[in-house]
Parts: structure tokens; sequence; C-alpha cells
């Protein structure tokens, strides 16, 4: 029996199916048997993002709709043997699909993967309640901003009223510089604020751009500050206890060191 | 005037502290559900109460809830204009 992850936010733009593609890849890298679902119904994205966009048939909403097996609408990445892709529908919306049919899919997908990783839609309606219907654990996303930070509170609240909890999260786009020089949230402010444990630190980096153009998820490329971050949140996803990386701890140790000295805080 | 003094000084904060500042407050009034309106009310009652001792400034006024440690408080800042001596309503 696998895990079902969803990858979560509230506020749309801050990273989710970036994530979710990266996350998925890292884990076929490990040779870890995955699939990508697609949640965003009506505005799938997670096929660009992982270059498959060409070769979809069928859709989740066609799988639960009976209109064709689940197996028929999985697509096999072939650069990585073990990764998969469910595609949603574009043509539909979020009320196409309820969370009892996103559950009975989840459970199916769970059978055969080790993990099945949810993209979710932005936003806290139908679409949220379908794609954390299924999960057993949840990834939160958000960026280094007053409004991706609130939003998250707000997703951790309704994560919790829902019986998911202890939500993961990961601080995507920080820049070191910005936080250096005290113009951007540290992840010391991110976690003491949100109350969470923390997965992950992904620094702001243009390769993700030009990854996204080609279709290449920027895990797989070892010349990407990201790529290393992602590896990382593969790693402790699997249970490994990774140390947070060097530019990930610096601004903790920075603002203890200050706060030593008495500056800062 | 301050700002000016902490920023030739080098003192400036830096965006941060206003955006964790900003972030906490608003996260006060998110997480207990309070509405706009409820916030609106409860300022409307304690101007009508302060309004039988002193004169205050409304328009100055604030009510906001915020968060110390661990529970969470209403303070209010409310400048006062003038006393009102001997109109002390008894019961």
């Amino acid at each position: 029996m696998g895990e079902v992850i969803v990858i979560t936010s509230g506020k749309g733009g801050v990273g989710k199916t970036t994530t979710t593609a990266n996350i998925g890849t890292g884990f076929a890298l490990q040779g870890k048997k995955v699939v990508l679902v697609d949640a965003d119904i009506g505005l799938r994205n997670l096929d660009v993002v992982m270059g498959l966009e060409n070769r979809i048939v069928y859709d989740l909403v066609d799988v639960t709709d009976g209109n064709c097996r689940l197996k028929q609408a999985l697509i096999r990445d072939k650069r990585y043997d073990t990764l998969y892709l469910l595609p949603a529908a574009q043509t539909r919306d979020k009320n196409a699909v309820n969370p009892e049919q996103m559950k009975l899919l989840c459970k199916e997908l769970a059978e055969d993967f080790d993990y099945v990783l949810i993209d979710c839609p932005a936003g806290i309606e139908q679409g949220f309640r379908n794609a954390i219907a299924g999960a057993d654990r949840a990834v939160i996303v958000t960026t280094p901003e007053v409004s991706a930070v609130r939003d998250a509170d707000r997703i951790i609240g309704l994560l919790e009223a829902e019986g998911k909890h202890n939500p993961k999260l990961i601080v995507n786009r920080i820049r070191p510089n910005m936080v250096k020089k005290g113009e951007m949230m540290d992840i010391d402010d991110i976690i003491e604020i949100l109350a969470v444990d923390l997965l992950g630190i992904i620094p702001e980096d243009e390769y993700i751009v030009i990854s996204t153009n080609r279709g290449e998820p920027a895990v797989v490329n070892p010349a990407s500050t990201a790529s290393n971050a992602y590896k990382n949140i593969v790693r402790r996803l699997s249970g490994e206890n990774v140390p947070f990386i060097s530019f990930e701890s610096d601004s903790g140790i920075m603002s203890r060191i200050k706060r030593l000295f008495g500056f800062g805080e | 005037m301050l700002d000016l003094i902490q920023k030739m000084l080098g003192k400036e904060a830096g965006s941060k502290q206003i955006a964790k500042e900003r972030l906490r407050l608003v996260l006060v009034h998110d997480r207990v559900n309070v509405s706009p309106q409820f916030m609106e009310l409860l300022k409307e009652d304690m101007i009508k109460v302060i309004s039988n001792y002193m004169e205050i400034n409304e328009r100055e006024m604030e009510v906001n809830l915020t968060q110390t440690n661990s529970s969470v408080a209403l303070v209010a800042s409310i400048p006062v204009n003038r006393m009102k001596r001997g109109t002390v309503p008894v019961e």
C-alpha cells in the first residue's frame, strides 16, 4: 500500500505544480514507483510542466465517469520508468468530480504505486476538497510573502478540520541575499508564525523557468540550485533525516548569532 | 522623524519586520474568525461608554486584536481630548 500525499497552498502561483513535478521525478530517480495526479480540473498544467502534454488520451474525469479504465488514463513518462501522470480534464470543471470519487481513485492508485502525489488547485472550494479527500499526508507550499503565508495558515486550519493533521511546509523561492538584508522573511519567522514542521527550503532559481520551458523537471539537473533542495525533500518524505543544506541553515544560524549579540528580534 | 534618525544610524529594521508584524495581526483576526463588522460594533460600543467619561478622538482611535505569547489580547489606543469633569453619571 503506497502513500497518498497532497501538495497544496491556498494561494495560486507559489509553485505547487512545479513542486509536485520535481518531487515526483525525484522519487522516480530513486527508483520508487510514483504517479502524479493533476487535480486542477479545468486548468490542467502538470502535463506541460512534465512535458507530457502531447500524450494525453484520457483524463481523471474519464476515469471517475467510467469512460475508461484507470490504467488507460495513466501516461508513463518514457524518461523515467517508474513515473506516471494522471492528467486533469481540461474541458470540465471542479464539480465534475466529488471527494468520494477521489478517495476511491487514490485508494486504487495506492495499491499499485509507492507514492501518489496530488497537485491541488489554488483556492479552498470544491477543487481543494476533492484534492485532499484521499490524502494520507499534506505538504503545504508557501513563499516568503505576507499573502502566501496567510493563505497557508488558512489551509492548515482547513486541513485540521478535515482530520489531516501535521502538514509539512515547503518554503519556496527564498532569496538568501534578501533574507540577509532583512528585506525578506526568514524560514525561522515563517515556521514560528505557522507553527508547522519544515519539510524543505527551495531557493529562487532561474533554472526553474528554463526547465518549465523545456518540460523537464529541474531536479534532474545537478546545475540547478533548486535541484538539491528537491532531492532533500524527497529523502525527507521517504523518512530519512536530512539536515537542511548550507544556505538553508545560514539564515537560522545568522539570526541565532545576532540574537546572541543582542541584535535583531 | 524617528524613522529618519533610525535610517541615518543605519538601524532601519528592514521590510521583513513590517511583513512579520502585518502577518501576525492579520492572522490573529483570521484565526479567531472575527468579522470586521463585529470589531466595528465593539468599537462603537466602546465609544459610547467612554464618551460618558471623556471626550475622545474617534478618528484616531484604534481597536485591534493581538497575539501575546499564548493568548489573544484586545488592544485599544484611544486618544483623549479632554476629561469630562463632574459629569460622571451616578447609578
